[in-house]
């Protein structure tokens, strides 16, 4: 296990800033989700690392782990891809799709996970806690 | 004529009885309850002489290969309960009381009529030979019939059948499936006098007897004796007597029309009902169908005349107008695997009728074309050792299509292979499914009413859903009407690769391409989904065989690939370690017990003669695993699309039945092809003998001790569409099994569509079963060293997945829960059940959180 399993969610050290440290990079695969916990919420981060040199598109999305469909927490568990465009994770039980940048569910307008601003800062990924 | 008044007797509703229930009766009160639509106002009453309901006679030899009367029948009795159909089994009809408008059954029950179809079909003609009635002579027409002939056939090793005509050699083929030494016995100077010429039957003869089925034509049975063995002797107007065990008479058959003379019919001069075009006899209120029925001086001895006849008197009967016209006799069949077909005139009787033969001893092909006196349409034709040609053949008589200038050059071996007549040269009026009666018109206009392809097509006009043969010509009829409508078929995998799998297989295997990031870079655009990324991850590990959780490998799989378990309804998983051919020590069973009892683990016993664990959240699978691999275990890869199991009885070693070493042959293929990956999951059995405990031929690959060997049954299914595997080869050994295996799972592999098992994969190959064994058995492509090249490298290139994980601390730091805490998942919450724990229900979960 790697150094950040062991601590937990850290507030930034400024006190006022809503950017809370999550967990290293290194935590993140790359084309894929990982779970973290965020102040008791399950949160799916999910790591698209650029098209190979073109780090600019690198990017970290963070969406709520449960999944609408089955009440589970196993949307970090789900495949990315792209559906005409829109990047979207394809929830792993019963396969449904939800955009990695608005939650909104492709096939059930009704459906909208919570999502939060994210990036990565000095090696660190960081969500907007709102 | 067709309404009748109501019989004083009876009920508001009018009675329909239906006298036979063999193929045609049945198909008569199928048509008749279509015709009428809903609510019919007709009670339906069908009478069978033989205990079991109507099954299909056309494919009879295949009880003796394993299928059942329920594989064959055309429907159940539950069926026709619920189609408001009264039954009326095993027993005969005795006597039409044609003034009293009743039908008296053998037992005595009376059926009020106010119309009636006789459908009795006819029975084998046996010759008054002396001793034509010894216990060991019988006829081949019946499932009783079959049980007597295997009966007989039990302690005999010497089968004779008398009749060389195309029933005595479908007779021969099931006493040879026997193990008998079979013999055919045929007056004439040459078999299947009625369809084939002489040359034609010459050639039929050599080659079944390369078969081993002895054939004895110009021969004359004087009488059938016993000897003091016991055994039955064949005496001949020449030659040697022959000893055997099981005389099968097949001599022709003749209309079973008994009732119908006595209740004063008009009958044919040789027997038979008379009837009209509306299939009507002389008493109008009663219709004959089938093999009894008698039209314009002729008898129809095949099943499809007899459903034309079924289905115009049911439209009769129900109001409406029409009329059968006579059948196209021309055959195309299999016999003892030897191609024949006869169409027309094959005979060239006709006036001025001019003849084309090619005929090729190397390599036992004979064709011949018979034309009208100008060459410009064809009269007739014979087909011997290759019916590639019969549908094009057929679709010139039928439709009367002018032939090429130079005829023989249909017949005449090309480098460009078989001629196909051009589906747009065939008339609306041309039949493509003679069983179900669909014309080319028929197909046109369901692609008109909105049918986009072949898969509508079929379920809309049920084309093709009877023997099948028209399935070719109906794909191509299909295809070029879409295209005239300007609709292209798309065959894309999804919106990021323009291919088919199969395309795909073949772009990685050419390309040597490794990794998916290389495919859509070349190949495709945009990110993947979730249809092509496990689909190409699927090729990748067929072709490759890299770890799929290999670093380029781990984003493209589904869920149960990437934890390597299987995910349950709240997102926990099972765990089920590899048991191969279900066989475990004691010691094994135990740690799986231990195991389970520490993580407080579900336990179930799964079909493929396994353990199945469930409720193991994603950080207690590695620690579960270690525990399994550290006691000798190994993945069972219940999560991939890949082999699953090999289920066994307990075979030789321990079953006073068992013919061969089933268990051991389950561990050898389970260990051969475990962590194979493929389109779809493929799942195996063994059984030590015939009486089939593991169930092998409901399997993808089946296997089936026999006292010489193996049989290997495949593409079967259980599942949503259930399907019976088909029998692919016989008494293989240890060997060649594997190798034949190999084969097919790598050609399965290579040309599958994504989540296609082998059942259906099978459906759609053009040619089917027969084409299958022709690319795996005869190597008809070339292909199969490089198939089996291919399979040995992935067997070589194995790993247990589980073991590579943990030995990888890169691999492990998947498996969090969290990736920034030690917690569980709060939400997982398991309640008892008999026992054992089950996930909470969501009322209990609040009750259960609420109350902590």
């Amino acid at each position: 296990m790697t150094a950040n399993a062991q601590s937990h969610t850290q507030i930034h050290p400024s006190g006022t800033s809503p950017w809370v440290q999550v967990c290293s990079v290194d935590d993140l695969v790359p084309g894929s989700g990982v779970a973290a916990l965020v102040l008791g919420q399950q949160i799916a981060l999910f790591f698209l690392p650029g098209d190979g040199q073109l780090t600019q598109l690198q990017r970290v999305y963070a969406l709520a782990n449960q999944d609408p469909a089955s009440g589970a927490n196993v949307m970090a568990r789900g495949l990315l891809g792209d559906i005409n465009g829109e990047r979207v994770v394809a929830a792993p039980l019963y396969k449904h799709h939800f955009s990695l940048e608005t939650g909104r569910c492709l096939e059930d307008d009704t459906w909208q996970v919570p999502v939060w601003p994210a990036r990565i800062v000095d090696g660190q990924v960081e969500i907007e806690w709102v | 004529m067709t309404t009748q008044p109501t019989h004083p007797d009876t009920h508001t509703q009018r009675q329909l009885v239906i006298i036979g229930n063999g193929m045609v009766g049945h198909h008569a009160a199928m048509s008749f309850l279509e015709a009428c639509g809903e609510p019919t106002g007709w009670a339906i009453h069908i009478i069978g002489e033989e205990t079991y309901s109507a099954y299909d006679r056309v494919h009879l030899s295949e009880y003796f290969q394993g299928k059942t009367h329920a594989d064959l029948a055309l429907g159940t009795l539950e069926q026709y309960n619920q189609l408001g159909i009264h039954t009326h089994l095993g027993v005969a009809a005795r006597q039409i009381d044609r003034d009293g408008k009743t039908v008296v059954l053998a037992d005595d029950t009376r059926l009020p009529y106010d119309a009636l179809i006789l459908a009795t079909g006819s029975y084998p003609f046996v010759p008054p030979i002396p001793g034509h009635d010894l216990p060991s002579c019988l006829v081949y027409r019946t499932l009783d019939d079959l049980d007597a002939i295997r009966n007989a056939a039990s302690d005999g090793s010497v089968g004779v059948v008398i009749g060389g005509g195309l029933l005595g050699l479908e007779a021969a083929n099931a006493l040879k499936s026997l193990g008998l030494d079979t013999h055919v016995i045929e007056f004439a100077p040459q078999l299947m006098p009625v369809q084939l010429d002489a040359d034609a039957g010459t050639l039929l003869r050599d080659k079944i007897q390369a078969l081993g089925v002895q054939v004895h034509v110009n021969t004359a049975t004087q009488s059938i004796t016993t000897d003091e063995q016991g055994r039955t002797v064949l005496t001949f107007a020449d030659g040697e007597p022959l000893v055997t065990d099981v005389v099968v008479f097949s001599a022709g058959i003749r209309p079973q029309d008994a009732l119908a003379r006595d209740a004063g019919l008009t009958m044919g001069e040789r027997g038979g009902v008379a009837i009209n075009n509306q299939c009507q006899t002389s008493d109008p209120a009663i219709y004959a169908v089938g093999e009894v029925a008698l039209w314009n001086n002729a008898i129809f001895g095949l099943v499809a005349p007899g459903y034309r006849m079924a289905e115009t008197a049911a439209a009769h009967l129900a109001g409406g107008d029409a009329a059968f016209t006579g059948a196209d006799m021309s055959t195309k069949l299999k016999l003892l695997g030897v191609d024949v077909g006869a169409i027309g005139d094959a005979h060239a009787r006709s006036a001025g009728a001019v003849t084309y033969r090619y005929s090729n001893e190397r390599s036992g092909v004979y064709r011949k074309l018979v034309t009208s006196a100008d060459g410009s349409r064809l009269l007739g034709a014979i087909l011997v050792g290759d019916n590639s040609l019969y549908d094009t053949l057929l679709q010139y008589y039928l439709n009367d299509i002018t032939l090429p200038k130079e005829p023989d050059s249909l017949i005449l071996p090309s480098s460009e292979g078989v001629p196909q007549l051009g589906v747009d040269a065939l008339p609306d009026t041309a039949t493509l499914c003679s069983c179900l009666n669909v014309t080319k018109g028929d197909v046109v206009s369901a692609i008109d009413a909105g049918c986009c392809s072949l898969g509508e097509v079929k379920t809309e006009t049920r084309a093709s859903s009877g023997c099948g043969g028209c399935a070719a010509m109906l794909k191509q009829v299909v295809d070029a009407t879409l295209e005239a409508r300007g609709v292209e078929v798309d065959h894309s995998l999804c919106e990021h690769f323009s291919y088919t799998r199969q395309e795909l297989f073949h772009l990685v295997q050419v390309g040597q391409i490794k990794t998916f990031d290389a495919l859509i870079r070349e190949h495709g655009k945009g990110l993947g989904c979730d249809i092509c990324k496990p689909t190409v991850a699927s090729i990748l590990a067929s072709c490759w065989n890299e770890g799929v959780l290999e670093p380029a490998h781990v984003k493209l799989q589904d869920t149960n690939d990437t934890f390597l378990a299987n995910m349950q309804k709240d997102g926990t998983y099972s765990v089920v370690p590899r048991i191969a051919g279900g066989e475990i020590t004691a010691d094994k069973l135990i740690v799986i017990g231990e195991v389970a009892k520490e993580y407080d683990l579900y336990t179930k016993i799964t079909g493929g003669q396994r353990v199945d664990l469930f409720g193991a959240q994603l950080h207690q699978l590695p620690e579960i695993w270690k525990r399994l691999i550290d006691a000798g275990f190994e993945t069972g890869q219940a999560y991939g699309k890949s082999v699953r199991t090999v289920k066994s009885c307990v075979g030789s070693t321990w079953c006073r039945y068992g013919q061969q070493d089933s268990v051991g042959m389950a561990i050898l293929l389970e260990n051969r092809y475990k962590g194979l990956r493929a389109p779809h999951k493929l799942k195996f059995a063994v059984s030590g003998c015939t009486r089939e405990c593991a169930e092998a031929q409901s399997k993808d690959i089946g296997v089936i001790a026999t006292e010489h060997g193996w049989n290997l049954y495949v593409c079967g299914n259980g599942g949503m569409k259930p399907r019976h595997a088909d029998l692919f080869a016989t008494d293989l050994d240890d060997v060649t099994l594997i190798k034949t295996i190999d084969r097919l799972l790598m050609f399965y592999i290579k040309t599958a569509d994504r989540l296609q098992r082998t059942a259906r994969w099978m459906e759609n190959l053009e040619g089917g079963l027969d084409y299958l064994k022709d690319v795996i058995l005869n190597d008809s492509l070339q292909m199969n060293a490089e198939l089996e090249q291919q399979m040995a490298r992935i067997v070589d290139s194995y790993q247990c997945e589980w073991k590579a994980v943990l030995d990888d601390p890169e691999k492990l730091k998947r498996f969090r829960t969290f990736v920034n805490s030690n917690s569980a998942d709060s939400n997982v919450v398991f309640v008892k059940e008999r026992e054992q724990i089950r996930p909470a229900r969501e009322e209990e979960k609040a009750r259960l959180i609420a109350t902590a």
